[in-house]
C-alpha cells in the first residue's frame, strides 16, 4: 500500500504496526484504530465548517453582485477566523422565563445530529467511516436530531416569534422528510442494500441516469430540510424576526449556524454517495485518494447547486410550502418508487441496457402525467380566482356605480 | 458487528461532545453583566402580553398525524427494497398494494382538505 495513492489505510497500518511493537495485542490495537478514526472524523468535519462559512459567503457575495469577504487574509479566507474570535467572547444571555435544560440542549443538538451523519460517509474505496448494513436507516434517524434541536429552541425561549417559527419547522421538516425517505429508498431498491458504501458500488451508472425525478426530489426536499432559502421561513426575517433562535446570542446562536452551514453540506455529500456515484470515477479503485478527489469535486457541485438556489430564489410561503409537499412531491415519490420496483422485477432477465431505459422511460412518463395534470389543475385554479375576482368587481360596482358610468 | 455499534456511538458522543465543549469553552470567554433588562423577552421593543404558549393552527397538528402514518409505513417498505431479490412477482405486487394503500390515505386527507392552508 504506497503512501500517495491511499494516505489514509497507509498511515492506519503505520500506527498498527507501532502499537504492536509497542506490546499492545494485535486484536486490540486493530479495535483501537476505528475508535480513533470516530474521534478524528467529527474534529475534521468541525474544521471544515470554517472553510464552508467562507466557501458560501464568498459565493452569495457574487450571486449578489459583490466581492464577498475579501480584507482579512487572502481573498477573506481568515474571515471566519476573525468572526469566529468575536462570537467566542460574547455574552450569552438567557432570557427570563425560559426553560434551561432544552434551551441549552439545544444549539447542541442542532450542530450534534449533522455531525453524526458524517458517521457512515463513504470518502473512497478504502476510507468510509463506519461502514453499517443499515446507513441509510442511519443517516434518516441522526438527520432527525437536529429537528428536535430546533423544536427545542424555540419552545424552551419563552419567546412567541420562536414559537410561531417552531411551529412551521415542525410542520415543514417533517412533511419533507416523507419524499426524502421515499426518495431514498429508490437507490436503495436498486442498490438491494442500505450500506452507504455498497450503495456506491452498485453504481457504474449514475443513479441519477437511473432514476432521475427521486434525486429531484431529494435534492429539493434536502434543501427544505436544512431550512434555507427557498424554505427558509422558520427564520423569515420580514415576518418572526429570526424565529426560533431569536432569544439565542454568543456562541450558542453561532452554533444553529454551524448546524446550517454543516448540514447543507452534509446533504451535498449523502447526495453524491446516493446518486452521483460516491467516489466512483476513472481510477478510484486502485487508487483510493483519486476517489476521495471524485467524491469532494462532485460534492461541492452539488453544493454550489444548493447555495445558487439559496442566492436566487425568493421565500415560500406556509400554504405554498406544505402544498407544494403534500400534493406534488409525495404522490411523484410514490409514482416513482413503484415503477422503480415493477421495472426492476419485470426487467431482472433483460440487459443492463434495457433494464435502465426502461427506468428512464417510467420517469419521463411519470414526470410528464405530472406537469400535464398539474397545469390543467392550476389553470382551473387561477380560472376561479379570476371568476371570484370578477364577482367581487361587480359586487362593488353594483354599491358605487362601474367606473364608467360617468 | 457489535464492534461497530460501540465506533457509531463514539462518533455520536464525540460529535455531540464537540459542540458542547465550544459552549463551556464561550460561555469561560464571555463576559457576565447580566442585567433584568437585558434578560427581558423581545418583542419589537414592547412588553410581552400573555402567554407565550399560544393556540396553534390545527393545520400543523394534522400534518403531523399524517406524517406519523406515513412515516412509520415507509419504515416498513425498506426491509422490502433490501430483500428485493428473493422476493417473487407476487412479493412485489403485495408491496406496491401497500404503497397503494398508502396513496389512498394521502388522497383521503387531501379530499378532506387536511393540506389547504385557509
Amino acid at each position: 500500500m504506497d503512501f500517495l495513492t491511499d494516505p489514509v489505510t497507509f498511515i492506519s497500518q503505520w500506527v498498527q504496526q507501532l502499537l504492536i511493537n509497542l506490546g499492545i495485542p494485535e486484536i486490540t490495537a486493530a479495535q483501537i484504530l476505528p475508535g480513533v478514526g470516530a474521534v478524528i472524523l467529527p474534529l475534521l468535519a468541525m474544521l471544515w465548517v470554517i472553510f464552508l462559512i467562507w466557501y458560501e459567503r464568498k459565493i452569495i457575495g457574487r450571486l449578489q453582485d459583490r466581492p464577498g469577504p475579501n480584507r482579512v487574509g487572502p481573498f477573506g479566507l481568515f474571515q471566519p477566523f476573525a468572526d469566529m474570535a468575536k462570537i467566542f467572547t460574547k455574552e450569552h444571555i438567557t432570557p427570563t422565563g425560559a426553560d434551561k435544560v432544552p434551551y441549552n440542549l439545544a444549539p447542541i443538538l442542532a450542530v450534534g445530529g449533522v455531525l453524526g451523519m458524517w458517521a457512515v460517509v463513504p470518502f473512497s474505496a478504502t476510507v468510509f467511516g463506519i461502514d453499517i448494513n443499515v446507513g441509510a436507516l442511519y443517516i434518516i434517524a441522526v438527520g432527525s436530531i437536529g429537528t428536535l434541536g430546533i423544536i427545542f429552541a424555540g419552545y424552551a425561549s419563552n419567546n412567541k416569534y420562536a414559537m410561531l417559527g417552531a411551529f412551521r419547522v415542525v410542520a415543514q421538516l417533517i412533511s419533507y422528510e416523507i419524499p426524502m425517505v421515499l426518495a431514498l429508498l429508490v437507490p436503495v431498491l436498486l442498490s438491494r442494500s442500505m450500506g452507504m458504501n455498497s450503495i456506491v458500488q452498485a453504481q457504474p451508472v449514475w443513479f441519477l441516469v437511473v432514476a432521475p425525478l427521486p434525486a429531484l426530489l431529494f435534492f429539493i426536499s434536502s434543501i427544505a430540510e436544512v431550512g434555507r432559502s427557498p424554505f427558509d421561513l422558520a427564520e423569515a426575517e420580514s415576518e418572526i424576526v429570526a424565529g426560533f433562535n431569536i432569544e439565542y446570542s454568543g456562541l450558542k446562536f453561532g452554533m444553529f449556524f454551524v448546524g446550517e452551514f454543516l448540514h447543507a453540506f452534509t446533504n451535498a455529500l449523502i447526495f453524491t454517495a446516493l446518486f452521483l456515484g460516491g467516489w466512483q470515477g476513472p481510477g478510484a479503485e486502485q487508487y483510493p485518494i483519486l476517489g476521495f478527489v471524485y467524491f469532494i469535486l462532485k460534492t461541492l457541485v452539488v453544493h454550489f447547486l444548493g447555495i445558487a438556489i439559496r442566492g436566487s430564489m425568493p421565500r415560500f410561503r406556509i400554504d405554498q410550502v406544505m402544498q407544494l409537499n403534500w400534493k406534488i412531491f409525495t404522490p411523484i415519490a410514490l409514482l416513482s418508487l413503484c415503477s422503480a420496483a415493477l421495472v426492476e422485477k419485470l426487467a431482472a432477465g433483460a440487459g443492463d441496457l434495457v433494464r435502465i431505459s426502461l427506468h428512464v422511460a417510467a420517469n419521463l412518463v411519470i414526470f410528464g402525467v405530472v406537469i400535464l395534470v398539474g397545469t390543467k389543475s392550476l389553470k382551473e385554479r387561477n380560472a376561479r380566482l379570476d371568476d371570484l375576482a370578477a364577482s367581487h368587481r361587480s359586487a362593488i360596482h353594483l354599491v358605487l356605480g362601474t367606473p364608467h358610468d360617468a | 458487528m457489535n464492534m461497530v455499534w460501540f465506533y457509531i456511538g463514539i462518533f455520536l458522543i464525540v460529535s455531540l461532545g464537540l459542540p458542547a465543549v465550544a459552549i463551556f469553552l464561550a460561555s469561560l470567554l464571555a463576559p457576565k453583566k447580566p442585567s433584568a433588562l437585558k434578560s427581558t423577552i423581545y418583542e419589537c421593543g414592547l412588553e410581552t402580553e400573555g402567554e407565550t404558549w399560544v393556540q396553534f393552527k390545527a393545520q400543523y397538528y394534522l400534518i403531523a398525524l399524517i406524517f406519523l402514518v406515513f412515516d412509520i409505513e415507509i419504515i416498513f417498505l425498506y426491509p422490502w427494497a433490501v430483500a428485493f431479490d428473493r422476493l417473487g412477482l407476487f412479493a412485489v405486487l403485495e408491496g406496491l398494494l401497500f404503497i397503494t394503500i398508502l396513496a389512498g390515505g394521502l388522497i383521503y386527507a387531501w379530499k378532506k382538505g387536511a393540506f389547504e392552508w385557509a
